[in-house]
């Protein structure tokens, strides 16, 4: 599955810098079905280099960090239940305070 | 020669003196002008040099020079009459005269609201000078809502500004919202985030929020028209670690500049009552990109623990919340002093000074980043930034055994070959956790600098440049 996940606010820090990431995730037991718990522990093995406390927390992303899966907040797609598509875009920003 | 020197500091204390003095009058004319602007306000409400032959209001409220002023506004078929009357009668209160701060209250002022505050405790600095545009040199060392309410009334004199010269806390914050329909944060730290949040929701105010940290920018509009407050968003906070300041990561001036600037479009939106505010959803500024996306994010949350249904939180609890414990980090910015080391693991500046004097054998190791270490270093420090320390302690072995063997030479003589082992830091707290870390792997001697390049400069070189 094709998918292109972005990190904002610092947590690109934790991917060597690099904000975009074209993936391709094949899911797990042939099931045929991603969801973002399952997205997030491949993301965790894959992409973060540095300081995994500063992404994860338990099994849900850290607080502080917002979720978007296809520009809209992952609160109302079903947080780690969501089912993700082929081609979606999933963006982890950190909240910024500075100002 | 010396009577070059005499003539220049002539010139700069002539210099100063004309400043000072411009300063006391700018303060005058703004506080006259403000008078005269409340004198006025009971009987129109403009200032009135029109000619006897028109009225010097017409029916729907604004003066002829209001016409004047606001004549682009008037021309909007979607703004209006309507939308300047709407926006002449609001009032708006922003946190914080900063970098976002900065082109808010600008923009508010220019835009003519009714009323607009302006809260903050601290003065201005030259390093706020790119990004804080409302300030100008000559107000470095003073207040920051001085100086910010001298440029608001000199860009328009019809509008009241007030003064809050405070840091807000749960003792003042509801008193001083509750004189505001729209409360602008423009703050730079997580507790106040939330503590202003919170006081919104209480007091039912929409509350318009900006960041901006690096390149990064972020914006929407919390507690309206059935949105999100900042805790439904952000139910726990962030560790403190994820928390970084402008003043440690470094912020591109305009950056700051662009979203405050949209912020006080949104508070403007909402005091007229013009188009969609941004509720509900977050626009995310990405400037390195080039890129502005804007987000749909969850909607009020009836478990929120301030605005959900069941919640208990009104002013009282407020008052009562500890904001700084809640988040684990201070509502000021001072920046964190660490007191990890024993005292006999440390050395001040000015030890270290002596002991370079005395040609004492040793390495000095700086663990800041790399980029800080380009803007300004001690000579023959070594770098080594602390998160490649673990990774890189053979070039620690190689510089103490190099230095080793140039003392040998040097003194061929009784020389015991002991090489001590600093380390350097911005302000002294990492060099401790640098030290930490080569105590326990192999140099129990080694010390660091206290203070850190700061404390250098303030100790033993004023010249050497602060950042």
């Amino acid at each position: 599955m094709q998918l292109t996940l972005e990190f904002g606010g610092g947590l690109e820090l934790l991917c060597n810098s690099v904000k975009i990431h074209n993936v391709s995730i094949d899911p797990e037991n042939g099931v045929g079905k991603l969801i973002m718990k399952d997205l997030l522990s491949w993301v965790r093995a894959n992409l973060i280099k540095e300081r995994p406390e500063m992404f994860m927390k338990g099994d849900t992303v850290r607080p502080g960090v917002l979720v978007l899966v296809n520009d809209c907040d992952w609160e109302l797609s079903g947080q780690l239940d969501t089912t993700l598509e082929e081609k979606d875009v999933v963006v982890f920003i950190s909240t910024l305070h500075g100002g | 020669m010396a009577s070059t020197t005499g003539e220049s500091s002539r010139i700069l204390h002539e210099i100063e003196t004309l400043k000072s003095a411009k300063f006391d009058l700018e303060r005058r004319i703004s506080a006259l002008e403000s008078q005269l602007h409340n004198l006025n306000q009971p009987h129109n409400n403009g200032v009135s040099n029109a000619s006897s032959t028109s009225p010097s209001t017409f029916p729907h409220g604004l003066s002829p020079d209001m016409i004047y002023r606001y004549s682009r506004h008037l021309l909007l078929p979607s703004f209006g009459v309507q939308g300047q009357l709407r926006l002449s009668k609001s009032s708006v209160l922003v946190v914080g005269a900063g970098g976002l701060g900065s082109p808010a209250l600008l923009y508010l002022a220019a835009s003519g609201v009714g009323r607009l505050g302006i809260v903050d405790h601290d003065v201005v600095e030259l390093n706020n000078m790119h990004r804080q545009i409302i300030h100008t040199e000559a107000y470095i060392g003073r207040s920051k809502v001085e100086s910010a309410a001298a440029t608001c009334r000199s860009i328009n004199s019809t509008v009241q500004i007030v003064e809050h010269k405070e840091a807000l806390r749960t003792s003042n914050a509801l008193e001083i919202f509750s004189k505001y329909d729209i409360i602008v944060d423009a703050t730079d730290n997580a507790p106040s985030r939330y503590m202003i949040s919170d006081c919104c929701v209480v007091l039912g105010k929409p509350l318009v929020s900006g960041a901006a940290l690096g390149l990064e920018g972020q914006l929407t509009v919390y507690n309206y028209n059935g949105g999100p407050c900042y805790r439904c968003l952000f139910p726990t906070p962030p560790p403190t670690t994820a928390c970084q300041r402008c003043a440690d990561s470094g912020v591109l001036g305009v950056v700051p500049g662009i979203i405050g600037c949209l912020q006080a479009l949104e508070a403007i939106k909402i005091a007229s009552a013009v188009g969609d505010p941004l509720s509900g959803r977050m626009l995310l500024f990405d400037a390195l990109a080039a890129r502005i996306r804007i987000v749909k994010i969850r909607g009020r949350s009836v478990q929120c623990e301030v605005c959900g249904e069941n919640s208990e939180f009104k002013a009282a609890q407020f008052q009562e919340f500890d904001y700084e414990k809640f988040t684990q980090s201070p509502l000021s910015t001072s920046p964190l002093k660490l007191k990890l080391l024993e005292p006999n693991s440390r050395i001040s500046a000015r030890e270290y000074r002596d002991r370079l004097h005395s040609n004492e054998s040793h390495v000095l190791v700086d663990v800041r980043p790399e980029h800080h270490f380009k803007i300004v270093s001690l000579p023959n420090s070594l770098n080594i930034p602390l998160a490649s320390l673990d990774g890189r302690l053979e070039e620690v072995v190689s510089a103490l055994k190099e230095e080793e063997h140039k003392h040998k030479q040097k003194s061929k003589s009784s020389s015991n070959g002991d090489v001590e082992l600093y380390v350097v830091c911005r302000r002294g707290n990492d060099s401790q956790r640098a030290v930490k870390y080569l105590q326990e792997n192999g140099y129990p001697s080694a010390k660091d600098i206290i203070g850190g390049l700061e404390g250098w400069a303030q100790e033993v070189d004023p010249t050497f440049p602060s950042y």
